[in-house]
């Protein structure tokens, strides 16, 4: 049962070929067997897990439930969850159990979903690697020698695997995407608001978006069903009539338009992922779709702008964690003052004290305008390439990363080079755009390639027809690592 | 333009993040690893020079939403049992720091 869908899973606990308790109980034991090898959880807790499968499957022998009951889900280590440790990846959260639980966590809890265990991530969601983890390295299943891309890299690697069956993510510049891609499932990042950040540790909060990684674009469609929702607790939650993700994946592609930014296909760009994206290309066109080449000319402008405004909200957030309230706190300390920067300097890893002085530096007096200001009026630049390109387009297809996945321990020393991983996806997040990556096909290494799909505001219906109907006519999505 | 060591030091007392006088394997200062790296970051954050932005409004946000204001009533209960559970030093209900005023 492992290798079920969500749907299939949903039928299986409602008909009650199975229960949620010997579901649950299968993903723990696999957890257990393939996390020393994998690393994609940095805590379980089998007994808040295993009663949650009770009380799902007296739900739907009362005939309560709803299509997630009983399905267990893995949430990245980012989400507050009442009563389970929520680290973000860090030292400086080790012990922080949490008080109460994010918005998408109670969400899950209503409909009888199971807390599966608490995924890997790049400390604070900074970083394309899973490297910067204060739990150590996540192994992409398909290659325990590679990364399985960052943020998210836990919930992606615990989906491939088959350690959950779906999984939560967020993405501030790609995090969803490109570790989705990395390890060859679908992931998508919903437009901004769509999702509540209640809950949801904050790296840069004009950025930071909510979403479901699973296998196929259906199971995204589930978790999504869920996932979005008004909550006024979020100033930026975004305040519209609820979707039924499901209602329109078999949507027929017929006269589907369909753009392909000239900037994504030049140099940078891998031979292998280019032809893949051909050869979708081509699927894309049988199912109807008509396809153009579109420019989004600012495109090279969206990494510094992105480090610039990234750092900037992440040195802003980040000051709550001053060793005071709750966290970590220095063991020894002569002042106040030595008491922050002890805790901060040995509670945060390096690549969250770059951002930091990044941030706190181009937000210093006398620098504003040159960096943060500038970086501003670019963010309004990419977001009007997109507009203009949506006039004539309904949807964006190009590819996730540039390349993928490269090996543990190849760009540790050169964060630039590290930046660069999230060329295509970073304007998604400037913009506050709709994204989703899905499994294209595999390197000449073996490493899953996966595509992106670009949609307007709030077209993530849309997005998840695309890759539902890509899905029905390929098998990439299908293929699992041999473990 | 580039750092100096002086403006890291400064940067990092602003951010209130210690740093130490240690060397690491190859011999390098905790100082002259965040020079290198910040000032290799910068390189890449000075790429955006290179685009004219005279006429823009800055973009803070994606939906240049605005924020939603509320009834003034109180919506939350007292938590600050379980919030204090979770904080390395109180007493009384209050946060310990080390002391601030002689």
């Amino acid at each position: 049962m492992l290798t079920y869908s969500l749907t299939e899973l949903s039928g299986l606990l409602k008909s009650r070929k199975i229960s949620s308790v010997e579901l649950t109980q299968s993903y723990l034991d696999r957890i257990h067997q393939l996390n020393p090898a994998i690393n994609a959880y940095i805590s379980t807790n089998p007994e808040i897990s295993l009663n949650q499968a009770k009380q799902a499957d007296s739900r739907i022998a009362h005939g309560m439930s709803e299509p997630l009951t009983g399905i267990p889900v893995a949430q990245k280590d980012i989400f507050c969850a009442e009563g389970w440790t929520t680290t973000c990846g860090s030292k400086m959260l080790s012990n922080f159990i949490s008080p109460y639980d994010a918005h998408i966590i109670e969400k899950f809890n209503q409909t009888g979903a199971v807390l599966l265990g608490r995924t890997n991530m790049d400390e604070f969601a900074m970083g394309s690697s899973n490297e910067t983890s204060y739990f150590g390295v996540v192994h992409n299943p398909w290659d325990l020698e590679a990364v399985p891309g960052g943020s998210s890299g836990g919930s992606a690697a615990a989906v491939a695997a088959g350690m959950a069956p779906a999984a939560t993510g967020t993405d501030t510049g790609g995090s969803i995407r490109q570790p989705a891609a990395l390890c060859g499932i679908t992931g998508i990042k919903p437009t901004y608001g769509l999702v509540s950040r209640f809950g949801m540790i904050a790296y840069a909060s004009s950025l930071d978006q909510a979403g479901p990684m699973a296998r196929t674009a259906e199971d995204c469609a589930l978790l999504l069903n869920i996932m979005a929702g008004f909550d006024p607790r979020d100033s930026t939650s975004v305040n519209r009539q609820k979707e039924d993700y499901t209602a329109d994946l078999n949507r027929p592609l017929t006269g589907l338009k369909v753009g392909l930014p000239k900037e994504y296909f030049t140099d940078g760009l891998n031979p292998e992922i280019a032809k893949c994206i051909e050869m979708s290309c081509d699927i894309l066109r049988k199912e109807g779709a008509i396809l153009h080449e579109i420019s989004l000319p600012n495109s090279p402008i969206a990494i510094p702008a992105y480090y610039v405004l990234a750092s900037a909200e992440a040195s802003s957030n980040l000051e709550r964690y001053d060793g005071v309230r709750y966290g970590y706190r220095s063991p020894s300390y002569h002042d106040l003052t030595d008491m922050y920067k002890k805790t901060r300097a040995e509670g945060f890893g390096a690549e969250v004290k770059r951002r930091i002085m990044i941030g706190t530096y181009v937000l210093s007096a006398g620098y504003y305008d040159a960096y943060y200001i500038k970086a501003q009026k670019l963010r309004r630049l990419i977001a009007n390439d997109f507009s203009n390109a949506f006039k004539e387009i309904d949807v964006i297809l190009g590819p996730t990363s540039p390349q993928p996945a490269f090996n543990i321990g190849e760009r540790n020393n050169d964060p630039v080079s590290m930046y660069l991983s999230d060329i295509y996806t970073i304007a998604v997040n400037l913009a506050g755009l709709p994204g989703l990556s899905l499994p294209a096909g595999f390197s000449g290494q073996g490493r899953p390639i996966g595509i992106q799909l670009i949609g307007n505001y709030f077209n993530e219906a849309r997005l998840l027809n695309i890759a539902h109907r890509y899905q029905q006519v390929t098998d990439w999505h299908t293929r699992r690592p041999a473990l | 333009m580039s750092l100096t060591s002086d403006d890291v030091y400064k940067i990092a007392h602003l951010a209130r993040i210690e740093v130490n006088n240690s060397t690491d394997e190859a011999g390098k200062t905790e100082v002259s690893v965040w020079l290198d790296q910040l000032n290799s970051i910068l390189g890449l954050i000075e790429q955006m020079q290179v685009t004219e932005t005279e006429n823009l409004d800055p973009m803070a946000h994606a939906l240049d939403s605005v924020l939603r204001l509320r009834e003034d009533e109180v919506t939350e209960s007292d938590h600050l049992d379980a919030f204090q559970a979770i904080a390395p030093e109180v007493e009384a209900g209050l946060y310990l720091v080390p002391k601030v005023i002689e």
